[in-house]
């Protein structure tokens, strides 16, 4: 349901944003070239073949992104993505020199995506090369060579400018992204080779769950594991180089983390995360094009990342597994939780031996506790409105019928788990789960009994009395 | 008190796992020196010694998990490559993140995917499967829990499940009995006499001394190199232990030399049998 309203509020984003635009369109009509309402509304419901080419492409390419991504992500290497992303501009750079020298055109895409290629799977043997030869830890690996190749490529760019034949202009689209100036020839080849990736790591799911959870027990099943991480690897190559023109190889690696990385917060599981991430990677990339498209000067890659980045602190926060929203709740729940059985339990020991007939006062209850009478005046009301006890016109408190019933079930579990820290001492306190309601749904109904038995006084099995002491305070009573 | 060398004869290498010689080392450093071991069919097995001896590196040697310097490995009489369907192998339960998006049964499927093969997804059957073993290890109320949801035992239960569902002659445990609750250390030592009832061998690398008289048949005392290795009951010695841990063992309590002298005594103390 949230996951709808996600995807519903930022498409809504974008059309309430879409009159403003136009508006402003009208206001500016020199400088940036803003789009009519017209215009924009044919490029929003593809109605330009071309265009329609474009934002189908690019927004296949985020499909096949926020798949890979996701096994990037288990597999921790997503940080290896950006490395060989940025590893990619020394091979663009270098495939135009050459290219334009021989007299061919230059920004040919066939060329300049194979050079980038070649240079991605250049870096990431840097990469592995480093890490085995050297002491170096892994982050500094990827550091060093993800500056070496971008400073490589940033020098080569500088030769490539000044170079008369040819005309390199075009290529700081493959640092930023530009949607807009992409030929049809391109767009199809983004489509077409994001598909097939996104069908590739498909097929492969089993094996990628499999050397993303647990390498060293696929190796010892028979798995090739390099083989298998070289094609992932591969996969985030490909997405990386046919990535570039649209999204450029700053932000492309944007689209491999952002997404699963969002699908995360919403689910535990990996199919729902798979299909979430591709969504998002999705209709980041279906905005990014559609502005660019609209806006000749507009970056497509900005837009996509900001979009992913709006889709990610949406998620961080409204995330249904492990949202923000989701776990102070849980945390103010559990404290309730506490607070509740806390006020049974003094409640219990005070009045054990009457359970029914006792009535005691605010009062009695604060001197069992370190809480403040605030605290406790809350807690009681609570109790109250939960039907757990009654509070006469007077002021005295009386545990209802459903409040023994809660109250004795709180305190035999508390007594049993203090019996199982004290004769389990060595492995207990892992094991303890206060929120459990029932200590058998942790210990065996074996262990239980035998607790209850190890008590003291058991001669009441539905109650075993408390190991220790109660406090000054009850036995003053 | 000569180890026992392992012959070269067929007959010693048709055991469940017969190791001859073999040395590991990571980088310059040697893990394991001339090991020789050969183990008997259908019994419960304890690799002990102090932490760093190189019992980890031995199971994972075995499935050539870590490049081995020299020696040779065989199991049933084959390269561990042509056996690999005969071995269960079950993992230190911190050799993988439990913060994984999967849930128990998906993690016992996993057992079956060299058998389900290249990119074929899982049905049904293969799922009934891992819920049968699931069930052997009294997990079936957790199957569909998200496995960082799970207690250490209970994970350590469903890595034990992965092993049992590929129905293998051989399990090969590392350190199983770590951090587990008292239900989970009782159905592991149910599962072990299980599997040995049906004929099947059970390597297990084990922390706590007390409890290998009551638990293993058969004993391997490692600290790099072979110590010493046989029956329980003979090898299981005070001297013996102390040639494995050395100086380390005077911080163990003295209860352990009573146990080890009497076997009768150690009933195991969180657990055993009633
Ligand atoms: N991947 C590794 N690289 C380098 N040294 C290692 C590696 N794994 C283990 N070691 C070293 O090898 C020795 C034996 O390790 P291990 O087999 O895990 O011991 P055990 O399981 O008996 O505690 C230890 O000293 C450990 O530090
Ligand atoms: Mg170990």
């Amino acid at each position: 349901m949230r996951q709808r309203s996600t995807v519903g509020g930022a498409y809504l984003l974008t059309l309430l944003l879409a009159p403003a635009l136009a508006w402003a369109a009208d206001a500016h009509d020199h400088g940036l070239d803003w789009p009519s309402l017209m215009d924009f509304l044919r490029v929003l419901t593809l109605q330009d073949y071309n265009t329609r080419v474009v934002i189908i492409g690019t927004s296949l390419l985020g499909l096949a992104a926020g798949l890979i991504g996701t096994f990037l992500l288990l597999r921790k290497r997503a940080l290896l993505s950006d490395t060989l992303s940025h590893a990619t501009l020394p091979g663009i750079a270098l495939t135009f020199i050459i290219v334009s020298a021989l007299g061919g055109d230059g920004k040919n895409l066939l060329f300049l995506i194979g050079g980038a290629a070649l240079f991605a799977l250049l870096g990431t043997g840097s990469v592995i090369l480093i890490q085995r030869f050297s002491r170096l830890k892994d982050d500094a690996a990827l550091g060093i060579v993800l500056s070496v190749y971008f400073g490589l490529g940033i020098a080569l760019l500088g030769l490539a400018t000044r170079m008369n034949t040819g005309n390199a202009a075009g290529l700081s689209a493959f640092i930023y992204g530009k949607t807009a100036s992409m030929l049809l020839f391109d767009a199809l080849l983004i489509a077409w080779t994001a598909l097939a990736a996104a069908i590739c790591s498909l097929l492969f799911y089993k094996e990628f769950t499999l050397i993303s959870f647990d390498a060293s027990y696929a190796a010892g099943q028979g798995w090739p594991v390099v083989r298998l991480d070289f094609v992932m690897m591969t996969l985030a190559v490909v997405v990386t180089v046919v990535g570039l023109q649209a999204v450029g190889l700053i932000l492309v690696v944007a689209l491999l983390i952002i997404p699963p990385a969002a699908a995360r917060f919403w689910t535990y599981r990996l199919r729902p995360m798979l299909l979430l991430s591709a969504l998002f990677g999705a209709l980041s990339c279906y905005l990014g094009a559609t502005m660019s498209a609209l806006m000749a000067k507009l970056p497509a890659g900005a837009v996509i990342v900001l979009t992913a980045g709006a889709i990610f602190v949406i998620s961080l926060l409204f995330g249904s597994a492990r949202g923000l929203l989701r776990i102070l709740l849980e945390r103010r729940a559990m404290a309730r939780k506490i607070g509740r059985e806390n006020l049974l339990r003094s409640f219990f020991e005070l009045t054990e031996a009457d359970l029914a007939g006792a009535a005691i006062r605010l009062d009695d209850l604060l001197k069992q506790r370190a809480w403040s009478p605030g605290q406790l005046d809350r807690l009681v009301s609570l109790a109250d409105r939960e039907g757990l006890l009654n509070r006469a016109a007077d002021g005295t408190l009386r545990l209802t019928e459903r409040g023994i019933q809660t109250a004795t079930r709180v305190v035999r579990n508390h007594r049993l788990w203090e019996a199982y820290l004290i004769t389990h001492a060595d492995i207990a306190t892992s094991q303890v789960d206060w929120g459990a309601d029932e200590i058998e749904h942790i210990l065996d109904g074996e262990i239980v009994r035998e607790l209850e038995r190890l008590l003291p006084e058991a001669d009441q099995p539905a109650m075993p009395a408390s190991p220790h002491a109660l406090t000054p305070a009850a036995e003053m009573e | 008190m000569a180890t026992p060398q392992p012959q070269r004869d067929a007959l010693v290498q048709d055991t469940p796992l017969w190791i001859h010689d073999l040395t590991v080392a990571y980088h310059r450093k040697p893990v394991l020196w001339d090991v020789n071991l050969s183990l008997p069919e259908g019994q419960l097995v304890a690799v002990v010694g102090p932490n760093g001896a190189g019992k980890s590196t031995l199971i994972k040697a075995v499935q050539g998990l870590v490049p081995r310097a020299s020696g040779a490995i065989s199991v049933f009489g084959k390269p561990y490559e042509e056996q690999r369907h005969l071995v269960g192998y079950v993992p230190q339960r911190e050799s993988v993140d439990w913060d994984f998006p999967v849930n128990a049964l998906d993690v016992v499927t996993m057992g079956l995917y060299r058998q389900i093969g290249w990119c074929r997804p899982v049905n049904r059957r293969h799922k009934a499967q891992a819920m049968a073993a699931l069930e052997k290890v009294g997990m079936t109320p957790y199957a569909h829990r998200q496995i960082s949801h799970l207690s250490g035992g209970q994970q350590q239960r469903v890595f034990l499940a992965r092993a049992l569902v590929q129905d293998a002659q051989l399990y090969l445990m590392d350190e199983p009995f770590v951090g587990v609750d008292v239900a989970t250390e009782r159905a592991i030592v149910a599962l072990l006499k299980d599997l040995k009832a049906a004929g099947k061998t059970c390597i297990v690398v084990h922390h706590d001394l007390q409890t290998v008289p009551t638990y293993f048949d058969h004993v391997v005392l490692l600290n790099m190199r072979v110590v010493e290795a046989g029956p329980t009951d003979a090898v299981f010695t005070e001297e013996n232990l102390r040639k494995t841990y050395g100086g380390k063992l005077t911080l163990l309590s003295d209860a352990l030399f009573e146990y080890s002298k009497n076997p009768q005594l150690p009933r195991g103390r969180k657990g055993g049998q009633p």
